[in-house]
């Protein structure tokens, strides 16, 4: 096996792990669609972090941040709907990310390797940096899952029971937030919300808790990983693609075998 | 209204919401061992009541106050778990109180008449199941106060009248103090301390037998619902035995004590 195939494979284990417990809360709490936003965003940052001379990752680290605080507050305005607020943020940011390019005349930025993700360009040191990230978000999601289960159940009811609901919202808007920017290194802007929603849609059908949801998640999305970019080596296809289609084989093939419902 | 010893004391809360007025200036107390039962028409505010009460909306004017450290046993009117959320029964119960054996678990669902369903998942409970789960979850946290919103929808005949006697058995012998809305007015002359009569504001409070005869409670209810509450308050010829069956009661005296009626 070559080194970069097995540093891909570090990165992508990496994630999948991360995404799957994460894609749960998308998926339970419709959130695919705020993952979408914060994605098409992240090409503003790319952009703006080429034009700062700043560290991509940073760059789209930090206007994840802002997106996703914004989109925060801007959804407890009641006068316009959700997905019309993510409508405006996602569609308005990937526009000026595409002009502000359009300006920058000396631009270095590969724009497909971003829209659909360069796994194969991971260092050891992106490897590693990966790993730890991972692991911190994992902590930061398990330090808020009791109460973000039950907030998922029953908002009134988790806070009528003592959790603190508004900061949990909010702490997991941050962490997904991350999670993407994490996952476009991957899997590419077009494609990251696949990753959160593919593996945990396939976990539902075998799960009777969250906890198990999370874990079967977390397993498939590190199959599909596994598979993708075998799949890739094999027939030279696109690596983040060739990922999602694996994550995609599994899903259709989960919904033929019989389950607990 | 005697306030002090209070778990919680909702005074002067006024609410308005979208310009139009929910509550003015409506006050209630729970005590220990009391049961404080909101009856009134639809749309008087009752939930929303309920809701300030335990914190969970703040109110415009007027205080809540909470007995510090209390806790609280919420039945909300509804719950819709997202069928994307696998839950089991026994999951959905652990979480509201995390530290509490699997054999007591057990228990209380057997004391709310569900123990059959401990293994299933909430998605596939029966709307009267999913109230009898919900209010063994309440009972789990061993609450101080419980705040139940209409905890009898969708529960059978013979249930509603065990799990009245069950919420008037957790007041008497455990002491918990309980907020109840209801819509079933036999049963709130017959095991309820107070009645507060609600349309957006307070009608009329106090023992049930006084309220049924105060002007606004009959002309929010029709003079012929209280008359024919009159005659049932003072009908006790059968009573419900241990094993739910029916049977035929001591005739007893009605002494000053009483607080049936």
């Amino acid at each position: 096996m070559d080194e970069f195939l097995a540093r891909a494979l570090a990165g992508g284990l990496a994630l999948a792990l991360v995404a799957g417990p994460f894609g749960c809360f998308v998926v339970w709490r419709r959130m695919a669609y705020f993952g979408d936003t914060l994605a098409h965003a992240a090409l503003l940052g790319v952009v703006l972090g080429a034009l700062l001379n700043v560290d991509f990752g940073l760059g789209i680290a930090a206007l994840s941040l802002a997106v996703a605080l914004v989109l925060a507050f801007l959804q407890r305005r009641r006068d316009l709907a959700s997905d019309t607020v993510l409508g405006i943020v996602s569609h308005g940011a990937l526009a000026c990310g595409l002009v502000v390019l359009a300006l920058m005349h000396d631009a270095r930025v590969n724009v497909m390797g971003w829209l659909l993700g360069d796994i194969l360009s991971l260092d050891w040191t992106d490897v590693a940096v990966l790993w730890a990230g991972c692991a911190l978000l994992l902590a930061g999601l398990g330090a808020v899952w009791r109460t973000l289960v039950a907030m998922t159940v029953n908002e009134d009811l988790a806070a009528a029971e003592g959790h603190a609901v508004e900061r949990a919202r909010l702490i997991l808007m941050v962490l997904v937030a991350l999670v993407v920017a994490a996952a476009m290194k991957v899997v590419g802007i077009l494609l990251v919300t696949a990753l959160l929603v593919m593996p945990a849609a396939t976990a539902r059908k075998f799960a009777r808790t969250p906890e198990q949801m999370a874990a079967l998640a977390a397993l498939v999305g590190a199959a599909a990983v596994v598979l993708g970019l075998a799949g890739s080596w094999q027939f030279d296809t696109p690596a983040g693609p060739s990922v999602v289609v694996a994550a995609l084989a599994l899903f259709v093939a989960s919904r033929a075998v019989p389950g607990r419902g | 209204m005697a306030v002090d010893g209070a778990l919680i004391a909702v005074e002067k809360v006024s609410l308005t919401r979208s310009g139009s007025q929910i509550l003015s200036d409506v006050s209630l107390a729970v005590s220990p061992g009391r049961i404080v039962t909101i009856v009134g028409p639809n749309g008087a505010g009752k939930s929303t009541l309920v809701k300030v009460a335990l914190g969970l909306l703040p109110p415009d004017g007027g205080h809540v106050r909470r007995a510090a450290g209390l806790t609280i046993g919420y039945v909300p009117q509804s719950l819709a778990v997202e069928p994307t959320l696998p839950l089991s029964v026994r999951r959905f119960l652990a979480m509201a109180a995390p530290r509490s054996a699997r054999a007591e678990q057990g228990a209380v669902l057997e004391r709310v008449g569900a123990g059959h369903v401990l293994a299933r998942q909430v998605s596939q409970l029966s709307g009267g199941e999913l109230q009898r789960v919900m209010l063994a979850r309440a009972l789990l946290r061993r609450p101080q106060l419980l705040a139940l919103d209409e905890p009898v929808g969708g529960v059978d005949m013979a249930g509603q009248a065990e799990i009245y006697d069950l919420i008037a058995a957790l007041a008497r012998d455990e002491g918990a103090g309980v907020l109840m809305v209801s819509h079933d007015l036999h049963v709130v002359m017959a095991a309820t301390d107070e009645v507060v009569c609600l349309n957006r504001h307070v009608c009329c409070a106090g023992h049930p037998e006084a309220v049924s005869r105060h002007p606004e409670y009959l002309a929010l209810f029709g003079a012929k619902v209280a008359a024919s509450l009159a005659v049932y308050t003072h009908v006790h010829d059968h009573e419900h035995l241990a094993d739910g069956t029916v049977g035929h009661a001591q005739h007893h005296q009605h002494g000053p004590e009483c607080r049936h009626g």
